[in-house]
């Protein structure tokens, strides 16, 4: 799988039911190819991925044959029975990654590309990526061996606390947004020259756009058809509207419109871009000033610089509403080509599009009814604006006030707390004398000091025998390993260990480490696959417990406090997540004593 | 006050305040409650000529040593020896115990207590300020000096009233490079001291026999700062430096602390009860919080 191919035996069959043919299937990046064991046979295949679509494959279990089943773009499928459902599933990975690497270099026809992978299946690309990653890096297999293989953690869960050394050399492409067509879609009408006949073609896709564009179309189609007329009509009948246009001639248009209460939809301005035209208005930011952007050169040009040959001519106003701009078209297509396809829909069906575009825009009205409040925030922004900065006071800044407490109650108790913390023994031991007046202790006080003034120093100041046991107590306690640990680089107490107990040490601390990672990152305990998760990390973690006595008890006695010194803090390290969870059970025990409904 | 070496030596100075001559600032805890209240171990007299016959060691140990003696008293604390005041050295001892009679007296008579509960607490942070302030003369005294360092020879337990000065001098210590050695002769460790000797790099002490205080004393606290570098001294064996929470005053290890003032809190709050933020909702669905930190404390 790592060198880019895969060879498996299997059966070519044409149907399910067929017994197929044996032979060897070899799966590369770019093709297929499956050669039958008998060379006589004529069911030999060789096919590039790239005109394979899709693949469907048969549940384990669900029937007996492993079952693999790729279908073609034009249609036709290549049916594969594999020996087994192991070897078709290491195939049908290969496949996934194989349509989806095709899927991406070569078109964008395929929209979902190895979409079947997601959750719980790995696309090979990915699958290859995680063993090159636990190959190069000895230690990551070991504790993928130990803990994945051994059933203590999931594979996702293992590589979820890695996401980092995934996501490195992961370059997969977002999904991406599919546009509309950057063109204008202008009515080019085919005249055959002989008849007065016109033809406009229209594919479901220039339906789209149309009804994306013109919203009064959009509404026309959704209230006409098939009611008033069939869709052949509607169409024929904006058709005509488009090339009413396109001559140009407002009257003529105006004359028709008069004529066809429908054409007339087509061919008036559209009240419903209008009103959205106005309401986008309404957004922009007050402070944006037209006029002082005057200055920009294409404004000075008429009808901002876009040559057209406009009708010079002064009409009517009764035909006002029968003229179009070209730069309103413009705008409006920028904006729908802009947008994207926001529909997500057969292209089929042209109602079911004309529905779903009409869904889209209520949805955004409703959204932006229900910000609501933008219409009081534009209207502070326009007072703001408004004012004039000299007349104004000085604006007080959003401070909240500051309340501090006494810090003296805290560290009153935290005193008393890190006394505690560091383990006090002697405090149990002496009896204070409680409620002492003031004048009898300044009074021993000064019979102490006046005793040293009659009597001198004593003599000798310090008992021999106890300055020894002193100062051989330091000796002992600073020549300790503890004060050497780490000082220097070059000789640690590791290297003067048994190679095999260093080993093991090193090997445990970066278990334990993986696991309490696991184990910590678990709480708080929310699901019941956590605190199965837990438990289960938890009984590896005891598990680890007896093995570190183990080598505490092994080793010779020269080494044994050096390696009781390295393994007390993964022993601490342990015993914090065992009294954790022991802490956290019994939270829970207690929880589910008043709520019998019992969660978790 | 000026330093009377100084000017004596002065012209030869630069030759003689060698890296090995020291300004030891010893404070003596001398709260009355707290001996009263110790067992017999250590008495008072007891602890006195030890740290004389210590003193007097110091000032063997180089002719420019310098010895500077504050009481730590229960309501006060005061200068009590200083070495290079002294006219007269062969009364050294008499001098200081003369001085400690006087600061007794005083100290008690600004006693306002009408009876004492438990061993009490003396003005450490008064007694360390007084040695930084005595210290910071030193060296604007001129561009020689000997090198100071500060010994708490402490018994009496931690006066959380006095945290913040405490914390305050302990930082005024490191930045004027001033180790803060501090010498637990109660029962109790210290955790301001043990801060201070941590954050100073100091040394902390608690002695196992206080019979042999003199030897500890000479063992550990003696050497001049230069000679300190080339020894090997008793190092802590670990600063619990976690903190107790704001709200229960538990000591935790896990906690969520407050993005504004960093107070800490055992569980979620809706408001920093410190400083009064009001904080968003934890996304509590989510296993791993982010807001939750570790804080883990020191083992070396």
């Amino acid at each position: 799988m790592a060198d880019g191919q895969v060879m498996k035996r299997a059966k070519y069959k044409s149907s399910v039911k067929d017994p197929g043919v044996p032979g060897v299937l070899k799966m590369t990046r770019e093709r297929f190819v499956f050669m039958p064991n008998d060379p006589n046979s004529s069911r030999k295949l060789n096919v590039e991925f790239r005109t394979i679509k899709g693949h469907k494959f048969t549940k384990e279990g669900s029937s007996r044959q492993a079952l693999l089943n790729l279908t073609q773009e034009h249609g036709g499928n290549y049916i594969l029975e594999f020996d087994s459902f192991a070897d078709r599933d290491i195939c049908r990975e290969f496949v996934a990654a194989a349509i989806a690497f095709h899927g991406e270099t070569g078109k964008a026809t395929s929209e979902k590309p190895a979409a079947p992978l997601q959750g719980e299946q790995l696309s090979t690309a990915e699958m290859e990526h995680r063993i090159k990653l636990l190959q190069e890096d000895n230690e990551l297999q070991m504790l993928h061996k130990q803990f994945v293989i051994g059933g203590i953690l999931t594979e996702a869960e293992f590589w979820a606390t890695r996401k980092k050394l995934l996501d490195q050399n992961d370059r997969r492409m977002p999904k991406q947004h599919v546009a509309l067509k950057n063109e204008m879609w202008s009515v080019k009408p085919l005249s055959d020259g002989q008849s007065n006949r016109v033809t406009f073609n229209l594919t479901p896709e220039i339906i789209l756009q149309i009804f994306a564009e013109k919203p009064a179309v959009r509404q026309a189609y959704l209230k006409c058809v098939p009611i008033k007329m069939s869709e052949k009509e509607f169409w024929t009948k904006y058709s005509r509207a488009e090339y009413l246009h396109s001559t140009k001639n407002v009257v003529a248009a105006a004359a028709e419109a008069a004529e066809d209460e429908e054409l007339a939809i087509f061919l008036k301005q559209d009240d419903m871009l209008a009103n959205e035209a106005r309401r986008k208005i309404r957004r922009v930011d007050p402070t944006l000033d037209m006029e002082a952007d005057v200055g920009d050169d294409y404004l000075h040009l008429l009808d901002h610089g876009l040559l057209r040959e406009e009708s010079k001519d002064v009409l009517d106003s009764q035909y006002e509403p029968y003229r179009r701009y070209f730069s309103q078209d413009l705008n409006q297509h920028a904006a729908v080509v802009l947008q994207g396809r926001v529909v997500d829909v057969e292209l089929g069906d042209t109602r079911s599009v004309a529905e779903a575009l009409a869904r889209t825009k209520q949805a955004e009205l409703a959204n932006e009814a229900s910000e609501g409040n933008s219409e009081i925030d534009l209207s502070h922004r326009i007072s703001r604006i408004a004012e004039m900065d000299d007349l104004q006071g000085p604006r007080d800044p959003a401070v909240a006030h500051l309340c501090i407490k006494d810090p003296g109650d805290y560290f009153d108790s935290q005193q008393a707390n890190a006394l505690k913390a560091l383990g006090d023994t002697g405090s149990g031991v002496k009896t204070l004398k409680c409620n002492v007046s003031p004048l009898e202790a300044y009074g021993s006080l000064r019979e102490l000091v006046s005793e040293i003034r009659v009597r001198g120093l004593s003599e000798p100041i310090t008992n021999p025998e106890v300055a020894f046991t002193v100062l051989s107590g330091l000796t002992q306690n600073i020549s300790s390993t503890k004060y050497h640990l780490g000082k220097n680089p070059h000789e640690s107490v590791l290297d003067s260990l048994p190679k095999v107990t260093r080993e093991d040490l090193l090997h445990h601390w970066t278990s334990i480490q993986e696991l309490l990672k696991h184990f910590w990152s678990s709480y708080p305990i929310t699901t019941k696959y956590l605190y199965t998760k837990v438990t289960r990390l938890k009984d590896a973690l005891s598990q680890v417990y007896p093995k570190l006595q183990e080598i505490k008890e092994s080793v010779q006695s020269d080494f044994r406090h050096q390696v009781s010194l390295l393994v007390h803090p993964m022993l601490q390290a342990l015993d914090a997540a065992f009294a954790h969870y022991d802490a956290d059970v019994q939270k829970r025990s207690a929880k589910n004593g008043e709520r019998t409904n019992g969660f978790v | 006050m000026t330093i009377p070496t100084k000017k004596k030596m002065a012209p030869a100075a630069s030759k003689l305040y060698a890296d090995d001559v020291s300004l030891l600032m010893v404070l003596i805890d001398t709260n009355p409650f707290f001996w009263n209240s110790i067992n017999t171990s250590l008495s008072f007299s007891k602890f006195i000529s030890n740290v004389l016959a210590f003193l007097n060691s110091i000032l063997l140990l180089n002719q420019l040593n310098q010895v500077v003696v504050i009481a730590t008293g229960y309501n006060s604390c005061d200068y009590i020896f200083d070495s290079s005041a002294l006219q007269n050295h062969n009364q050294k001892g008499e001098s200081l115990l003369q001085k400690l009679e006087e600061f007794v007296d005083k100290d008690e008579s600004l006693c306002r207590d009408d009876s004492v509960d438990g061993p009490g607490f003396s003005l450490l942070s008064g007694s360390l300020s007084m040695a930084l302030c005595y210290i910071q003369k030193v060296f604007r005294s001129g561009p020689l000096h000997p090198r100071p360092r500060i010994l708490c020879l402490h018994g009496s337990p931690d006066g959380p009233g006095q945290y913040v000065a405490i914390m305050n001098a302990i930082f005024s210590a490191q930045r004027s490079m001033v180790p803060i050695d501090s010498c637990i002769i109660g029962a109790q460790h210290s955790a301001f001291l043990q801060q201070a000797s941590y954050i100073t790099s100091g040394i902390y002490l608690k002695p196992q026999l206080l019979d042999g205080l003199f030897q500890y004393l000479t063992t550990v606290f003696a050497t001049d700062l230069h000679s300190r570098s080339f020894l090997q001294l008793p190092k802590p064996v670990g600063v619990d430096f976690r903190a107790a929470c704001f709200c229960h005053k538990n000591t935790i290890d896990m906690g969520y602390i407050c993005s504004v003032c960093l107070s800490i809190f055992c569980k979620h709050h809706k408001k920093c009860s410190t400083c009064g933020s009001v904080f968003g909702q934890a996304q509590t669905q989510d296993s791993s919080t982010p807001d939750r930190k570790r804080k883990t404390s020191v083992d070396n």
